[in-house]
């Protein structure tokens, strides 16, 4: 056999991408400490300065990841798509569940306002870091 | 081919396609995300606390138990046995522990404030707080690191030729994480016991 025949055949799945999993991952973890600041304070309202700071990093990040994955030529958009989707409707619905508790125990006003939108980068982040994952071992379409 | 690049695809298998989400499941998790929102929203104690002693049991069993006892099983297997149990196992796990740690964290903080935990006079507090911190890091490994590698390693196992090489990278996600998932979960037990004897 050749010496082409002995490397991998599908060398375009294994290059390397930029870090858009660990932008969504950080995205995660900086609206899981707002969370646990804020719910540590309940039913008080917590330093909402810290926990707003915590939320625009995170959007930050999640920004970054979005243009990131934007620039991407040669990517299974296909799989990124199709697991993105399902992803969303599982983590929409678990981020649902957490409003609905927080709004349910009458958190009102600013609080209720940056836990929703911790709760929009949580339902935005986890597809992204799980369809980023798929899709840069998928066969680009 | 090279012996090491055969090593690191896996011949083309006679296998049925593996379902990444068992479908045959979502009625039950249907089920379960109903009745944790009827328990939240009609403040239901008994099941606000069933939701959450059998959910965070099931998370906390099922995680050292795969990590203690399956994870070191698994790693002496042959590689096709290992192939064939993944094959089974993941696509359970894929909806088995997202609906269980639902359960559990959904009722938690109803329960914690049902209880007066959350109040920050209560001797509990400083506990749930930690016991807070402790969940945070569980969640962002399960749901950042291991859920995708498990969803990746199903996707790969579905092609014809599956790339063994790069599963075993995917894997190697579990085993890094296993002992960070294990000291969390035992400290889980031991601050949910504490709180509860108290």
């Amino acid at each position: 056999m050749s010496s082409a025949s002995s490397s991998p055949p599908m060398p375009d799945a294994d290059r390397p991408y930029p870090p858009i999993g660990w932008f969504s991952t950080g995205a995660l973890g900086l609206v899981v400490v707002g969370g646990i600041l804020l719910a540590s304070y309940a039913p008080r309202v917590a330093p909402l300065a810290l926990a707003t700071t915590l939320l625009c990093v995170a959007i930050g990040l999640l920004i970054v990841a979005a243009v990131q994955l934007s620039r991407l030529k040669v990517f299974a958009w296909g799989t990124f798509t199709t697991v993105f989707k399902w992803a969303l409707l599982a983590y929409v619905i678990t981020a649902g569940m957490i409003e609905f508790a927080f709004v349910h125990d009458h958190t009102r006003g600013s609080s209720l306002v940056i836990v929703t939108l911790m709760l929009v980068v949580f339902a935005l982040s986890v597809p992204t870091t799980i369809a980023f994952t798929v899709a840069r071992f998928a066969d680009p379409n | 081919m090279a012996p090491a690049a055969a090593a690191h695809f896996m011949p083309p298998l006679d296998r049925p396609k593996i379902q990444v989400v068992p479908l045959r499941g979502l009625p039950i998790v249907g089920a379960a995300v109903l009745f944790v929102a009827f328990s939240i929203g009609f403040n239901w104690q008994w099941g606000l606390v069933f939701n959450h002693v059998v959910g965070g049991g099931l998370w906390t069993g099922i995680d050292l138990f795969v990590g203690l006892v399956i994870g070191p099983i698994l790693g002496r297997l042959s590689i096709p046995s290992r192939a064939e149990f993944s094959a089974r196992f993941m696509p359970k796990m894929v909806i088995i522990m997202p609906t269980v740690v639902m359960m559990t964290l959904a009722t938690g903080f109803q329960v914690a404030r049902s209880m007066g935990n959350l109040s920050a006079s209560n001797p509990n507090h400083a506990w749930l707080v930690v016991s807070m911190c402790v969940v945070g890091v569980m969640a962002v490994v399960a749901l950042g690191i291991l859920e995708p590698a498990n969803i990746a390693v199903l996707y790969e196992m579905n092609k014809p030729v599956p790339n063994g090489e790069r599963i075993g990278r995917l894997m190697k996600r579990f085993i890094y994480t296993a002992g960070i998932t294990g000291i969390m979960q035992i400290a889980t037990l031991i601050i949910m016991t504490r709180l509860g004897s108290r």
